[in-house]
C-alpha cells in the first residue's frame, strides 16, 4: 500500500513537474509540456464533477441526519439536480442551424436554453448581489476598525483618503484650484495618488511580490524533490 | 462599542425600519401602476425551419447523405403541405428586444414582438434574489438561506456543465470517441482520417487519472486521488517554479536597477524643467529605496536592531502606505459591485431609470415623477 | 453625540450606504449628466497599446481578447470590456475571445451582444471575431497556448472546428496575436497572463482589473503589462478616452467618404462642435444633406447609454467615498474621545 500511496505519487509529482521545467527550456520537449498541461486542462474539469460530487455528499448526508437546517440543503440540491440536468441535456437549447439534426450540436450557454435560464436570473443576481454586500461591510469596518492609534496607522488612513478621494471627482473639486501647470500640480489629489500608487505601492508590493516568488520557488522545489509530502496527507 | 447586528432596537428605530422597508413596498407597487408599468420582457420570435435534401451518390445509389436546408416559414409551409412533417426540423429562437421597440409595434398597429413570461418571471425572481440576499444587512432570516442555498446550488451545477460541454467533450471525448462525438455531441468536428488517431491514446491517461480523482467519493477508495492530485501538484509545481521566478523575481528585480537621475518632461520653463526633473527622480529613488526597506523588513534571519531595525522601520512605512492604496482601492470595487446592483433594481426591474435607452417610450412620464 | 455614535447599529451605516449609492444613481439616471474624466497615464497608456497593435508587423492585429471574470464583479469589469471591444471594432482588430473563467462565456456574450451586434453589425462572425469560450484549467491553459493553441481550443463556443473558421489561419500559439488584452477578476486573471504569457514569450499585455487586484498589479507597468485599468476609475478613464477616440474615427471616416481632404478632416475632429458651422461653409459644399446630417449626428449626438456605464458609475463612487471618509473619521474621534476617558478602544 505504501507503494501506492507514496512512492508512486512523489514520482509522477516529480516526473509531471521535471516535464514542465525542462518544457521551459528546451524547444525539443515543450511537446511533453503540451501533453502534461492538456492532461492537467482536462483534470481540473474533472475537478469540477468532484466538487458537485463532494457537494451532493455533503448535503446528503445533511437530509438524511436531518441536522438544522436540512430543508436548505434540500433546497442546494434540487437547485444543483435541475441545473445539472437541463445543463448536459441542453434543455430547451437552440441546434447549431448547420447541423439542425443534432441535439447536442447548439451553444451550451446561449441565450433562451433553460441553462441561459438558471445563469440570468438566479446564478447572476445572486453571485453580484453577494459581493455587492461587502460595500456595505467594509463601511462598517472602516466605522469600528480603522483608528489613528500611531505613525504607522496614520500612514495607512491617509494614503486611503488620498486614494479614496483622488480616484473621484471630490480630489477634482478639494484640490482643483491648484493650476495644472504650475509647480505644485503633484498635490492635486488625483495626481498624488497616481504618484503614491506608482512610487511608494509599487515599491511595497513588488518586495511583497519577490518575497512571495521566492516562497513558491522554494516550495515548488521542495514538492518536486519529495521533501514537502504534505499534499499527500498525513501519516508520513 | 456596540458592534452586533443583532442587538435589540429601540421601538423607535423599529418604526424608523418599518418607514424604510414600507416606503421601497410602495414606490415597487406605485411604480408598478404608473405609465407602462416595470418589469416586462419582451422578444421577438425568429423561426427557424429546415427541411432534409437526400443526396444519392451517383456510384452507389444505396449510398445517401442527408443534408439541411433552411427555408423561409412560407417555403417550409408549402413543403410541409405537400410532404408532412418528415424530414422537416423546426423551431423557434426567441431574440430579446427592448421594450420601447414594443411600444413603438403597439403604436404602429401590431407585430410579432410578444411578452416573454419566462423571462418576465425571470426577471422578477432575479430581483427577488437581489432584495432577498440584501435582506440579510438587517438580520438573518428564510429568505437570506433560502437565496444562498439556491446559489450554491446553481453555481456548483453550472460549473460541472460547462467543465464538460467545454473542456471534457472537446479535448476528451473527441479525441478518444471521435465518431460517436460528430454523431451526436460536436457535429462540426472533423474526423481524422480512418475515423480515429491511434496517438490521441494517450488522453486515456488524464481519462483514467480523472476517473480516479472522482474515485474520491467512493468510501475508502480516497488513496485513488493521490496520484491525480500528485499529477497535479506536480505539473503546478514545475510551472509555478519557472514562471515566478522568471518573472517575479528576475524581471522585478531587474525593474528596480534603474537610473535614480531621470530628466523632467515639463520643459516650460527652466525652473519648472528642474523641478520635474527633481520629482522624477525622487521617484526613482524613492522607488528604489523602498523595495529595498521591505526586503530588509522582511529579511528575518537578522534582528531589526540598529541600522537593519531602522530600515526595516522605514519598510513598514512603505508596507502601510501600501496597505492604505489597496484599502482604498478594494472600497472602490465593492461599491462599483452594489452600484451595478443597484443599477439593475432601478433599470432593468423598476424602470426608474433608462441610461440605455430601452424603453424611451416612458422616460418621459417616470421624469414627472420626480 | 459622541454616546450615540459609540451605540451606532451598523444598520444605519448601511441605510447611508444605500442611500450614497441610490441617490447619485436615481439622479445621473435621471439628468443624464455624469463627471468629467481626466484620464490617467495608465489608461492612456492602455488605449495607445490597443490602438497601435499590429503596427509593427503592418497588418490587421490578431487582438486575443481574454474575459476572466464573472457576473459578480462585473460591475467593475464589463465597462471595461465594452469600451475594450468597441475600440478594437472601431480599429478594425480581429478579434479573439477566451476566457479562463466558466462564466466568462457568458461575459463574451454579453460584449458581443451589446457592442458588436449592436453598433457593428458588419462585423462578421469567423472573419473578424470569433468566440473560443472557456477552457478549464487556469494558467495550464495558457501554457498550453503558448506552445499550441489548436490543441486546446479545438472548436469555437458553436462547435466549429477551427479549420473551417477563416480567421484562424496562421494562428498556432499565442505567438502569433500582436496583443493579448485582458480583463481580470482575480485567480486565473492579470497576474498569470502576465507570468506565463507576457513575460515568457514577451507578447504586449494590457489588463483591466478590479480594484483589489490593481494594486498588486503596479509593478507590472510598464514593462511586463503595458497598460492597466484599475477599477471603476479605470473603466471610466478608458471609457472616455475611447468614446472620443470612436467619435473622433467615425467623423473623419465619413468625411473621408465624401471626399473632404486628410489636412481638413482631422482638425475638424479635433473641434467636434464647430461642425455644425462647418457644414454650412462652402468647403461642405460636396457634401449632400443626408451627409451633413450624419456628420453632425456622430459629432455631436448623445454616446450611447453601453458606452457611459463608468462613468455612470462614478457618481454613486463620489459619495460612497465620502462616506467612508466621513466613517473614517467619525470612527476616530469615538476612539479619541474612548482613549480621553481612559476606555479601552
Amino acid at each position: 500500500m505504501q507503494i501506492l500511496t507514496r512512492s508512486i505519487p512523489l514520482f509522477i509529482t516529480a516526473v509531471a513537474g521535471i516535464v514542465m521545467i525542462l518544457s521551459a527550456f528546451f524547444p525539443y520537449t515543450s511537446d511533453w509540456g503540451k501533453f502534461a498541461g492538456q492532461f492537467f486542462n482536462i483534470l481540473a474539469a474533472f475537478a469540477f464533477v468532484l466538487g458537485g460530487g463532494n457537494l451532493l455528499k455533503l448535503h446528503l448526508k445533511k437530509i438524511s441526519d436531518q441536522r438544522p437546517g436540512w430543508a436548505y440543503s434540500g433546497v442546494v440540491l434540487v437547485c444543483f439536480i435541475v441545473t445539472l440536468f437541463v445543463g448536459l441535456l441542453k434543455i430547451g437549447a437552440y441546434p447549431n442551424p448547420t447541423y439542425p439534426s443534432v441535439h447536442f450540436g447548439g451553444e451550451t450557454q446561449g441565450s433562451g436554453s433553460m441553462f441561459w435560464w438558471f445563469y440570468e436570473y438566479a446564478f447572476k443576481p445572486l453571485t453580484s448581489t453577494m459581493f455587492a454586500m461587502l460595500a456595505f461591510y467594509v463601511a462598517s469596518a472602516a466605522f469600528r476598525a480603522f483608528r489613528a492609534k500611531n505613525f504607522e496607522a496614520i500612514l495607512l488612513l491617509g494614503t486611503a483618503f488620498v486614494v479614496l478621494l483622488g480616484r473621484t471627482f471630490a480630489g477634482v473639486l478639494a484640490t482643483g484650484w491648484i493650476p495644472p501647470d504650475s509647480a505644485f500640480s503633484g498635490l492635486r489629489l488625483e495626481n498624488l495618488s497616481v504618484y503614491v500608487m506608482q512610487v511608494f505601492n509599487t515599491a511595497g508590493t513588488r518586495a511583497i511580490m519577490i518575497g512571495i516568488a521566492l516562497g513558491i520557488a522554494s516550495t515548488s522545489m521542495k514538492i518536486l524533490l519529495g521533501i514537502d509530502r504534505s499534499f499527500l496527507g498525513s501519516g508520513d | 462599542m456596540s458592534s452586533s447586528a443583532s442587538e435589540p432596537m429601540t421601538p423607535a428605530q423599529r418604526a424608523i425600519w418599518a418607514i424604510v422597508c414600507l416606503s421601497i413596498l410602495v414606490i415597487v407597487v406605485v411604480r408598478s401602476f404608473i405609465g407602462d408599468g416595470m418589469g416586462r420582457v419582451y422578444v421577438e420570435p425568429k423561426p427557424m425551419d429546415f427541411v432534409a435534401e437526400v443526396t444519392t451518390s451517383t456510384e452507389n445509389a444505396s449510398e445517401s447523405t442527408t443534408s439541411w436546408k433552411q427555408v423561409s416559414t412560407v417555403e417550409f409551409d408549402a413543403y410541409v403541405s405537400a410532404n408532412g412533417y418528415t424530414n422537416t426540423i423546426s423551431w423557434t429562437e426567441y431574440d430579446q428586444v427592448p421594450p420601447r421597440a414594443y411600444f413603438a409595434q403597439e403604436a404602429a398597429g401590431g407585430g410579432s414582438i410578444v411578452l416573454s413570461w419566462p423571462r418576465t418571471i425571470g426577471l422578477w425572481l432575479a430581483a427577488f434574489f437581489t432584495l432577498a440576499i440584501f435582506s440579510f444587512l438587517y438580520r438573518d432570516n428564510p429568505f437570506y438561506k433560502f437565496a444562498e442555498s439556491v446559489v450554491v446550488g446553481v453555481s456548483a451545477g453550472y460549473w460541472m456543465v460547462v467543465g464538460f460541454w467545454d473542456t471534457i467533450v472537446p479535448n476528451l471525448l473527441q479525441r478518444l470517441m471521435p465518431v460517436f462525438s460528430k454523431d451526436y455531441l460536436t457535429p462540426g468536428m472533423e474526423l481524422p482520417p480512418g475515423g480515429f488517431d491511434p496517438t490521441n491514446l494517450v488522453f486515456l491517461i488524464p481519462l483514467v487519472l480523472g476517473i480516479m480523482l472522482v474515485g474520491r467519493l467512493l468510501p475508502k477508495c480516497g488513496w485513488l486521488s493521490l496520484w491525480p492530485l500528485a499529477f497535479i501538484v506536480g505539473t503546478m509545481a514545475g510551472l509555478r517554479m519557472v514562471g515566478y521566478i522568471e518573472s517575479d523575481i528576475l524581471s522585478q528585480t531587474k525593474e528596480t536597477v534603474i537610473p535614480l537621475y531621470v530628466q523632467g518632461e515639463n520643459t516650460s520653463s527652466n525652473f519648472m524643467m528642474i523641478w520635474s526633473t527633481i520629482w522624477a527622480s525622487l521617484a526613482q529613488i524613492l522607488l528604489v529605496i523602498g523595495v529595498l526597506a521591505c526586503l530588509v523588513y522582511f529579511f528575518f534571519s537578522v534582528e531589526h536592531k540598529g541600522a537593519v531595525g531602522k530600515t526595516a522601520r522605514v519598510g513598514i512605512w512603505y508596507l502601510m502606505i501600501t496597505f492604505g492604496a489597496a484599502f482604498g482601492f478594494t472600497v472602490m470595487g465593492r461599491i462599483a459591485l452594489l452600484a451595478a446592483r443597484v443599477e439593475f433594481l432601478f433599470d432593468d426591474w423598476m424602470w426608474l431609470i433608462d441610461p440605455m435607452q430601452q424603453r424611451e417610450f416612458i422616460s418621459a412620464s417616470v421624469g414627472l415623477l420626480f | 453625540m459622541i454616546r450615540m455614535l459609540e451605540n451606532l447599529d451598523r444598520r444605519w451605516i448601511f441605510l447611508a450606504m444605500a442611500l450614497c449609492v441610490s441617490v447619485p444613481i436615481l439622479v445621473i439616471g435621471l439628468t443624464g449628466v455624469t463627471f468629467p474624466e481626466t484620464p490617467t497615464p495608465l489608461a492612456e497608456a492602455f488605449f495607445d497599446e490597443v490602438d497601435r497593435a499590429g503596427e509593427a508587423n503592418g497588418r490587421r492585429a490578431n487582438v486575443l481578447i481574454a474575459l476572466d471574470y464573472d457576473p459578480a464583479s462585473a460591475g467593475e469589469l464589463s465597462p471595461m470590456s465594452l469600451s475594450l471591444v468597441n475600440q478594437c471594432a472601431q480599429k478594425g482588430h480581429r478579434m479573439y475571445f477566451i476566457s479562463l473563467w466558466p462564466v466568462g462565456p457568458q461575459m463574451i456574450e454579453e460584449s458581443i451582444d451589446k457592442v458588436i451586434k449592436r453598433f457593428y453589425p458588419d462585423l462578421v462572425y469567423g472573419q473578424d471575431y470569433v468566440n473560443l469560450g472557456f477552457k478549464a484549467g487556469s494558467e495550464q491553459v495558457i501554457k498550453v497556448m503558448g506552445i499550441d493553441l489548436t490543441t486546446e481550443f479545438r472548436t469555437d463556443v458553436e462547435g466549429t472546428m477551427l479549420s473551417q473558421i477563416p480567421m484562424m489561419e496562421g494562428i498556432t500559439s499565442l505567438e502569433d496575436f500582436d496583443l493579448i488584452a485582458e480583463i481580470s477578476a482575480g485567480y486565473p486573471g492579470s497576474k498569470e497572463w502576465v507570468l506565463y504569457a507576457a513575460t515568457q514569450y514577451d507578447i504586449p499585455l494590457v489588463s483591466g482589473m478590479t480594484g483589489v487586484q490593481a494594486p498588486q498589479n503596479y509593478p507590472y507597468y510598464p514593462t511586463q503589462l503595458k497598460g492597466l485599468l484599475g477599477a471603476i476609475k479605470g473603466a471610466a478613464e478608458y471609457e472616455f478616452i475611447v468614446n472620443d477616440y470612436v467619435r473622433e474615427a467615425r467623423v473623419r471616416s465619413i468625411l473621408a467618404a465624401n471626399g473632404i481632404d486628410e489636412e481638413t478632416s482631422l482638425g475638424l475632429s479635433k473641434q467636434l462642435d464647430q461642425i455644425s458651422t462647418w457644414t454650412t461653409s462652402a468647403e461642405a459644399a460636396s457634401m449632400s444633406p443626408a451627409a451633413k446630417a450624419e456628420l453632425i449626428d456622430v459629432a455631436t449626438g448623445a454616446t450611447p447609454g453601453e458606452f457611459l456605464e463608468g462613468q455612470r458609475r462614478m457618481g454613486p463612487q463620489l459619495f460612497a467615498h465620502l462616506l467612508m471618509v466621513l466613517l473614517i473619521i467619525l470612527g476616530n474621534l469615538v476612539f479619541f474621545a474612548q482613549r480621553r476617558r481612559g476606555g479601552s478602544a
